[in-house]
């Protein structure tokens, strides 16, 4: 909610040239109204030497929450806005850029009547931020503003000084100095505060696409972390509905235990990359965050849920084989429809199908005549739903709304739970469990096993899990650590064989085990499959 | 037929039938043949329902032969809601024809009840003379009595054939004059006995158990010091090693009249055997037919008039309990017909077999609201529960399981265990899946879309769809075992906005709620600085896995004692044997307190805060209230010195300033309130427990004891902890009604939260209060202090202005929400007093949290 921008002069040309470039006296402290709270600017020092205008917006904490109201509880789909607790008053954050965007819109735009011939010469400036919320630290605060000519200091604030162990915020401590144009300096505030706050506010006008462009124009295109800031700059805009659609209940859950809505609400990743590309019309974004996406360290190899799964570890091809370029969940949802076809199955459970993408590719295959996706996430159905083009409204989640699923064609969309029996699934001759069964506790295995093994009872099941033993191949991956963060455990081929074989033996089934992805011959396959086949009713009917 | 009756005949002997007190009697008889005037001798007129009348109702004449089809259509209407009700019927039409007759034991089947047939075979001559002297009928043709009399004689032979299960011919107007009905008491209504009953479960050939389990119940040689009376379910034979023995037992004591005995499969099918039947001798009948090889003829015929005598279920204690072999729906009850005896014997199957095999049985007992119990056996299942007033006794002894009886009406299990597993099982006793144990696996219906939870405190409450989903999504990913989450604690609202100066909350008005709620007498507890913690504790491994399946499956090899579980009921550590340790602490604090003992339990249930907060919240410290404080830390110094600065220069800053320093100053504040959550733990050191309410033990909702009985056992608890790991609550008592106590109750409230603490929460002495009105009280009111205020309502909210607009706070929402999510944690609590099967537990615990995501102010 602070900033300083200084420039130092001489006395034929004054740092307090500043003014007229800014459009506000240097002896008058001024303040301006804005959405929410007032802005004022005060000069601490104006000499012909040396200049500073101090930027402060009183953001009123009551009003931004307060603001939302009428959509839901509390309003605000952003969570952390719907707290009267937040950093929003302190922080240099996109609010503050809205602020800044407003409070010195002409200089922005290089207008300057009283001395037009000041805008366009660069000036020696230091810019401080003694509170930038700043999402990917340091590093990507002087990755953002180091091309852009900008000499970069960037501190850690720490969390407490009472606490030391907690180490440092979010915040850095931010001086930028160089020769720039002032109006140019300023769009790089404009946009990369919010980028680098990296909050979602829905109240983003739609606009946002043509602003962007407009306050990038001339660097913006070259930079080469171009597509991150895009992406982050919009992901404000396209999580609006979503935000407000899908995650109020979980939020409140979250809440209620104390604990960030991100550590329940995470079967989907955020970070969608398609809804980004349809968002930015001239496809700045489109092509594709993925690799960024790694970068940041927000995905682990290997996840079926991801819609971008690396190609392989540390960006390199599965060491030794010649397909690398065949990402492991393309590889595994070949296996598993070969596996369904060899079956003979034509009607076919997707157990925890996430957000569709093996749906999909069962719908291209005739053969399969009815295919049933159940998840427990509704942000994830919601994310099938699109892709399947399936209405989004409203899912049936109980046997009692069996009458009015979601249906369009062969696919059927459902919010199911392995933790309970469920009598919708009975009678299919397949079910697939991709990538699901390691995000259960084990102690809750018992139940889905009863569930899909003793009640469902399909004629096929499969099963895919990590295999552990893989892990070492993972270069990006630490030792010990697991593959993905809502992993509750990963299996060796023998713990996943053993399981197998006991639940086939305990449910009337036969299993084989299968390699999906190239088998080492030192720890095996990075994804291992199981295939059960249920065998006549061997066991003689008995009544009690 | 008016007029004509003819006098009994004097020459006539007396003629008695009988007639089972509910069915559908048929009389059969030409017309003319005096079929009313018996009817009207014999039976109530309400109770009879002749053709003649229901032609009059739709066609205006009684005679009038083309309204026949209508009239009938009626008959059987009014016939079949007098059966459905359980009233004797009688049919006065001709039903001379077979096919007539064939829509009647139709009728008497569909409602199950036995069809009876008198026919009245009257020579032609005397009817034709009674038609010729009545005005209605004196045009009747004599063909038509003589084609009813031929088709009658035809019909005689094949009655029992068609269905009627008792006939009574008389023959001759004679015969018809002489009879007389007595009603008799069906077969299985046994109302007037009242017992006392020992029910005893599926013994199947196991009969030193039997005899353990008499002798437990206090039988002497198969007859009760105090009359009480044994009652078998059924199964007494097959797989077990002694059924000649089991059979020697029962047979004794029901001659003496010492027993009942229903039938069950086994019985049935072993009947079937000792006639002589070709049956298949699988499910244990081989060893039965060995150990009867070595019994005399006598013995076996003995056997066999035993099994061909037994009824299929009894209704005893005046309606108030129905015995059977495989439980029977209330429509079933004190009916008698093939489906009610196959139902009786073979439970409703759905036609299905399950993975083993075995029958799929279509879960009755879910949906039964009878007012009778039922108790069953039949199906094994490891511990035997009530379930919408019925229960199964079969636990299982002949596979290892126990044998069990139920006294009545005193509604105690006792149970002896097997001696060894004598059978293997096709089926594993206990399957691993939550629930499994008591009846069934959890289901989606129990829980998923929108639906309606009954509570004996607050009525129906109602779950929306959109927050069972979100609640499906949180259980089903980051709940603990089910099994060992019987609870699930209520919000709390917090007291009305106060309008005190300064003040968002203020203990007065919660005092004042509750005198107007008419709570006289009030205790108020200090708010501890620490999360809510529910402990489900056991005295050893061994109880958690028998009463709460825990362990079962588990994978991690650790024995489980019980759970530590947060308010969405995830587990509170990572690590089980970090809550093992904090278990092992309390179990012997609860162990020197003398409490196992005291509460008659095995395993307590416990409402707690655990501190420091910084233990569980620490995310959420770091990044919302850490975070904050980090910002205003580092900004507020820098903005001073500029606007300082300008000010020093001569520009007007001086209001900015000053609302810049009031801004350091609160967020200094801020940062001191949330700090006093935070400490550093290591392992379990700094680690605190501060229990506030015993909310269950054993078959006992603990939740509804008085607060000051509560904190009294609870303090004996802390006393003997020598772990420093527990805490006690401080607490003072208030009369609501008292200026002077109410006003020691503000200052101690001020002292604390002066000091930084947290708060307190004021609740009714009595626990669970109701208004005058009858409506449930809050079970509790949180007053939290001014400075914790700051980390809910922001570092400034204390600002005149600010808090102007906070007032404004709507609260009607939150306290509905924790009535209703009270009177569910109750429910919860009662339900698994009474040992209901997991799923009923399950399904109130799952609706506090998905009420937990309603849309309230997350303040509040």
């Amino acid at each position: 909610m602070f900033l300083t921008i200084s420039t130092t002069g001489t006395p034929e040309r004054p740092a307090t040239d500043l003014g007229f470039l800014l459009h506000k006296h240097p002896d008058h402290a001024q303040a301006f109204a804005t959405s929410y709270g007032t802005a004022h600017v005060v000069y601490p020092e104006a000499s012909a030497r040396r200049c500073t205008a101090a930027l402060l917006l009183e953001v009123d904490p009551v009003a931004l929450v307060r603001r939302g109201r009428g959509r839901g509880r509390g309003g605000a789909p952003d969570a952390a806005l719907a707290q009267y607790v937040n950093d929003r008053p302190y922080a240099a954050s996109s609010l503050f850029a809205v602020a800044l965007g407003g409070v010195f819109s002409s200089a922005m735009k290089g207008r300057c009547k009283a001395r037009p011939d000041l805008v366009d010469q660069p000036l020696p400036l230091r810019i401080e931020v003694p509170v930038l919320p700043a999402a990917g630290g340091p590093a990507l605060v002087r990755a953002l503003f180091e091309p852009l000519g900008w000499t970069v200091t960037a501190e850690p604030v720490p969390l407490d000084a009472a606490f030391p162990s907690w180490g440092d915020s979010r915040y850095v401590r931010l001086v930028l100095e160089g020769d720039q144009r002032l109006a140019r300096a300023l769009c790089h505030l404009y946009v990369l505060l919010p980028v680098l706050d990296d909050a979602k506010h829905y109240w983003v006008a739609s606009d946002e696409v043509d602003k962007l462009l407009r306050a990038g124009e001339g660097w913006l295109p070259g930079h080469p972390e171009q597509v991150l800031i895009t992406r982050r700059y919009l992901a404000r805009r396209w999580s609006l509905t979503r935000e407000a659609r899908e995650r109020l209940e979980l939020v409140r859950l979250a809440e209620s235990d104390d604990t960030g809505v991100e550590e329940i609400d995470n079967a989907v990743p955020d970070d969608t990359p398609d809804e980004i590309a349809a968002a930015a019309a001239d496809g700045t974004a489109g092509e594709s965050a993925a690799g960024r996406t790694a970068a940041e360290g927000t995905v682990v190899p290997d996840t079926a849920d991801t819609p971008h799964a690396p190609l392989a570890p540390g960006g390199a091809g599965v060491p030794g084989t010649a397909d690398t370029a065949v990402a492991l969940a393309v590889q595994r949802r070949a296996a598993l429809l070969d596996a369904l076809r060899t079956a003979g199955a034509s009607r076919v459970l997707d157990l925890g199908c996430g957000q569709g993408k093996l749906v999909q590719e069962l719908l291209k295959d005739p053969r399969f005549t009815e295919v049933v996706g159940v998840d427990v996430s509704m942000r994830a159905l919601a994310a099938a739903a699109r892709r399947l083009r399936v209405e989004p409204s409203s899912w049936p989640t109980g046997p009692a709304a069996a009458a009015g699923e979601r249906r369009t064609g062969r696919v059927r969309l459902l919010q199911g739970s392995l933790a309970y029996t469920d009598g919708r699934l009975k009678g299919y001759d397949a079910a697939v469990l991709c990538e699901v069964i390691e995000h259960l506790d084990p102690p809750r295995l018992p139940a889905l096993e009863h569930a899909v093994f003793g009640a469902a009872r399909p004629r096929t099941v499969l099963v895919t899990t990590p295999n552990a033993e893989y892990n070492v191949r993972w270069e990006s991956l630490p030792a010990g650590r697991v593959r993905h963060a809502d992993h509750r455990f990963e299996w060796s081929r023998e713990q996943f064989g053993t399981w197998a074989r006991a639940v086939a033996a305990r449910h009337g089934y036969e299993v084989r085990t299968a390699p999906i992805g190239p088998d080492d011959p030192e720890v095996g396959p990075p994804t291992q499959m199981a295939v059960f086949r249920r065998t006549e009713q061997t066991k003689g009917a008995q009544a009690a | 037929m008016t007029g004509t009756a003819a006098e009994p005949a004097a020459s006539s002997a007396r003629r008695v039938l009988g007639v089972t007190d509910l069915c559908l009697v048929v009389l059969v008889g030409a017309s003319g043949s005096g079929k009313s005037t018996f009817a009207r001798r014999h039976f109530r007129p309400t109770e009879v329902i002749s053709s003649d009348f229901c032609r009059g109702l739709v066609g205006d004449d009684e005679n009038d032969q083309d309204a026949t089809r209508d009239a009938f259509d009626v008959l059987h209407y009014i016939a079949g809601k007098r059966l459905a009700a359980g009233r004797l019927t009688v049919v006065d039409a001709t039903s001379v024809q077979s096919d007539s007759r064939r829509q009647l034991v139709r009728l008497a089947r569909a409602y199950d009840v036995l069809p009876v047939a008198i026919v009245l075979d009257v020579p032609e001559e005397v009817c034709a003379a009674r038609n010729a002297a009545r005005a209605d009928r004196a045009g009747m043709p004599r063909r038509v009595i003589q084609r009813h009399t031929r088709e009658l004689h035809r019909s005689l032979r094949h009655l029992e054939r068609e269905g009627f299960r008792r006939v009574h011919v008389l023959r001759g107007p004679d015969e018809v004059a002489a009879a007389e009905i007595v009603r008799e008491r069906r077969f299985n209504d046994l109302r007037h006995l009242t017992g006392p009953f020992d029910i005893i479960g599926d013994v199947h050939g196991c009969s030193s158990e039997l005899e353990a389990l008499l002798a437990r119940l206090g039988y002497v040689d198969g007859r009760h010091p105090h009359g009480r009376t044994a009652v078998f379910l059924g199964d007494l034979v097959d797989r077990g090693p002694d059924s000649p023995g089991v059979l020697r037992r029962v047979m004794s004591m029901v001659a003496a009249g010492t027993a009942l005995c229903v039938p069950g499969n086994h019985e049935n099918k072993l009947g079937r055997w000792l006639h002589g039947r070709k049956v298949q001798q699988t499910h244990g009948l081989t060893e039965t037919i060995e150990q009867l090889d070595r019994e005399d003829e006598g013995f076996r015929a003995q056997v066999r008039g035993f099994v061909d005598g037994l009824v299929s279920h009894y209704v005893l204690d005046g309606g108030r309990l129905v015995v059977c072999h495989a439980g029977l729906p209330e429509k079933y009850h004190g009916r008698t017909s093939g489906r009610v005896r196959s139902h009786a014997l073979y439970g409703d199957t759905t036609g299905e077999t399950d993975e083993f095999g075995l029958p799929v049985r279509y879960p009755w007992a879910e949906d039964y609201r009878g007012r009778a119990a039922v108790v069953y056996g039949h199906t094994p299942v490891p511990n035997a529960s009530w379930q919408n007033n019925t229960i199964c006794l079969d636990t299982g002894a002949v596979f290892g399981g126990r044998l069990t009886a139920l006294r009545w009406p005193e509604r105690e299990l006792v149970d002896v265990p097997a001696e060894r597993v004598w059978y293997e099982p096709a089926r594993p006793l206990r399957p691993e899946a939550p629930g499994s144990g008591d009846g069934r696996p959890l289901d989606l219906a129990d829980v998923a879309a929108r639906r309606a939870v009954e509570t004996r405190h607050a009525g129906r409450i109602t779950v929306r769809e959109e927050n069972a989903a979100a609640a499906l999504e949180v259980m089903s990913r980051f709940a603990i075992d089910p099994r060992l989450l019987p609870y699930l604690p209520p919000t709390m609202a917090p007291t009305a906005t106060s309008r005190r100066d300064g003040f968002l909350e203020h203990p007065a008005d919660a005092f004042a709620q509750y005198a107007a709620d008419g709570v006289a007498r009030v205790v108020c507890e200090e708010k501890h600085m620490g999360s809510r913690a529910v402990v489900l504790i056991c005295r050893d491994a061994d109880v958690a896995r028998e009463r709460f399946g825990a362990g079962a499956g588990a994978g991690a090899g650790a024995e489980l004692t019980g759970a530590l579980y947060t308010r969405t009921g995830r587990a509170f550590f990572d690590d089980p044997a970090v809550t093992e340790e904090i278990l092992r602490r309390v179990r012997t604090a609860i162990g020197q307190a003398g409490l196992w003992e005291e509460l008659d339990t095995d395993w307590l249930l416990l409402d707690t805060e655990l501190m420091p907060w910084s233990l569980k919240a620490s995310g959420l410290l770091r990044t919302q209230y850490a975070a904050v404080g980090a910002a205003s830390g580092a900004v507020l110094p820098a903005a001073l010195a500029a606007l300082e600065a300008a000010a020093d220069r001569g520009v007007d800053t001086l209001e900015l300033l000053a609302r810049q320093r009031d801004r350091a100053r609160d967020a200094a504040a801020f940062t001191d309130a949330y700090r006093r959550y935070c400490w550093p733990t290591e392992g379990l050191d700094g680690v605190r427990l501060a229990p506030f309410q015993i909310l269950a033990s054993q078959g006992r909702n603990r939740a509804v004891l008085p607060h000051d009985a509560q904190l009294a056992l609870l303090d004996r608890m802390v006393e003997h902890d020598t772990s420093s790991l527990l805490q006690t609550t401080r607490r003072l008592y208030v009369d609501t009604g008292d200026e002077a106590s109410a006003r020691a109750g503000v200052d101690w409230w001020l002292e604390m939260t002066g000091r930084g603490g947290e708060g307190m929460v004021v609740k009714p002495v009595e626990a669970m209060a109701r208004t005058g009105q009858g409506r449930l009280v809050q079970a509790g009111i949180k007053c939290r202090g001014r400075e914790y205020l700051r980390i809910v309502y922001g570092p400034e909210y204390t600002r005149p202005a600010h808090l102007e607009r906070l007032r404004s706070r709507s609260l009607g929402h939150k306290r509905s929400l924790a009535i209703r999510e009270y009177a569910l944690g109750l429910e919860a609590l009662d339900r698994l007093a009474e040992g209901e099967p997991l799923w009923r537990i399950h399904e109130a615990v799952f609706a506090v949290l998905a009420l937990e995501s309603e849309p309230v102010d997350p303040r509040l």
